[in-house]
């Protein structure tokens, strides 16, 4: 386990996942935070972007006149098309998700469980509209679902809990969570500490209510 | 045979009221925004629409809603920055709402087209969106029975139709327009342009024209 002495800023946190996402992947990366891990992937490494609304090697966003109506990201933001790119309707979009196609999806969580079960798509406050879009299908379909995350909420509270208060998108799903503290390795039964932010694991095991191992 | 069809007000005659209507479109890309406003001028009411959001700003779906012929919603995600007819409407408890992760949105349209009676898929399985549903674990996994949507129209927005009906569509605005074609009774699509038979590379087809019964050419 490597100590680092201060926390992440949301920046380094982007580049830290994109660091750890292998050459040659096939990567969906969800609508807000994770967005920004494409601006740290390295164009050598072939890492291909998949967007839910049918569209193998999206590009970086478009502006002025590469804006075209009919080329948009997830989150209905004009982007651009790369060199080797495909398109496909939405049954093979989702198909490509279910069916394990995809190396690694990265979403943004309301809380995380020691055991990988996710919670990301609803407060379950009685006001709130349900909307869901393609999170449930990324929890259960990519080979690897990284997640990345401040630790703790607005009120201090831990977002990598013993079980998800907040209604589930998919069970036992993560297998990595990158946040501003610490990055946990998920594994099912154990979370790995295979580095810490600005904090030790001596205080993140007395403020987290999940067993942690160290790893080698 | 297909129909092209003289203008959107042809295209869109004969919907009943209380017919379900999927409409094409992630956003704006591939939203038939003029078969929907002429739906609109029509006035046919207590619809059943599926669609993957709830409308954005003040047109297009958003519009429809606003007039209150929609009286139920199946999408994947109504709740959006632009989304203000929709949450207003839904405050009021003056339209019904269906969320459906986005996966099993399509799948379930897919399936209606392919004639497959239901699915079991591991989207859903032990999320809240799975209550009531028949749950089965198979090899292992927890998976969810979803049933297929059938609808009676399908409107539709592609780029280029020849006479034949045959479609092709442009970048990411295919999205739900190839399969909500095959999913219901009436399948209209607009379309940019409409090309004589034999033009389109029969290798490019997206949307063969069995699937396709009225086309109509829109701005």
């Amino acid at each position: 386990m490597i100590e680092h002495p201060a926390p992440l800023t949301r920046v380094e946190l982007a580049r830290l996942v994109a660091r750890d996402i292998p050459p040659n992947s096939y990567v969906n990366l969800g609508i807000g935070q994770p967005t920004a891990v494409a601006d740290h992937l390295d164009p050598a490494h072939g890492v291909v972007l998949h967007t839910e609304n049918g569209m193998l090697g999206m590009g970086p966003h478009a502006h002025g006149d590469d804006v075209d109506p009919d080329l948009l990201n997830a989150g209905k933001t004009p982007v651009t098309e790369l060199p080797g790119a495909s398109y496909f309707d939405h049954a093979q979009s989702f198909a490509m998700m279910r069916g394990g196609h995809l190396d690694v999806c990265v979403l943004g969580a309301f809380q995380v469980a020691g055991d990988g079960t996710l919670a990301n798509w609803h407060t379950g406050a009685p006001d709130a509209i349900p909307a869901v879009g393609g999170a449930m299908d990324l929890a259960v379909g990519a080979k690897d679902v990284f997640v990345m995350m401040t630790l703790f909420d607005k009120t201090g509270a831990p977002k990598l809990v013993r079980e998800c208060t907040y209604p589930v998108t998919g069970l036992r799903c993560v297998s990595r969570v990158y946040t501003d503290q610490a990055v946990f390795h998920l594994d099912g039964d154990r979370v790995l500490v295979t580095e810490t932010y600005g904090t030790t694991m001596s205080e993140l095991s007395a403020r987290l209510d999940v067993p942690l191992t160290t790893a080698p | 045979m297909v129909e092209i069809a003289p203008d959107t007000d042809t295209a869109v005659r004969g919907i009943a009221a209380g017919s379900t209507v999927l409409i094409g479109g992630f956003g704006p890309a591939g939203q038939p925004y003029a078969l929907i406003d002429a739906l609109r001028r029509v006035g046919t009411g207590d619809l059943t629409v599926v669609n993957n959001n709830a409308g954005n700003g003040s047109t297009g779906l958003a519009a429809l809603l606003a007039t209150g012929q929609v009286r139920k919603i199946i999408c994947s995600f109504p709740r959006q920055v632009d989304s203000y007819v929709f949450e207003e409407l839904y405050a009021e408890g003056r339209i019904e709402l269906e969320v459906a992760p986005q996966g099993n949105l399509a799948e379930r349209i897919r399936a209606a087209g392919a004639g497959i009676g239901a699915f079991y898929t591991p989207t859903g399985a032990g999320t809240m969106l799975a209550e009531g549903k028949e749950a089965r674990v198979i090899d292992g996994r927890a998976h969810v029975l979803e049933y297929p949507i059938h609808a009676d129209v399908a409107l539709i927005r592609a780029h280029t139709a020849d006479e034949a009906g045959n479609l092709v569509y442009r970048k990411t605005g295919r999205n739900f327009g190839p399969i909500m074609a095959t999913a219901a009774r009436l399948t209209i699509a607009e379309v940019t342009r409409v090309v004589p038979v034999g033009t389109l590379d029969p290798e490019t087809v997206v949307t063969p024209g069995i699937y396709v019964d009225r086309v109509v050419v829109t701005a």
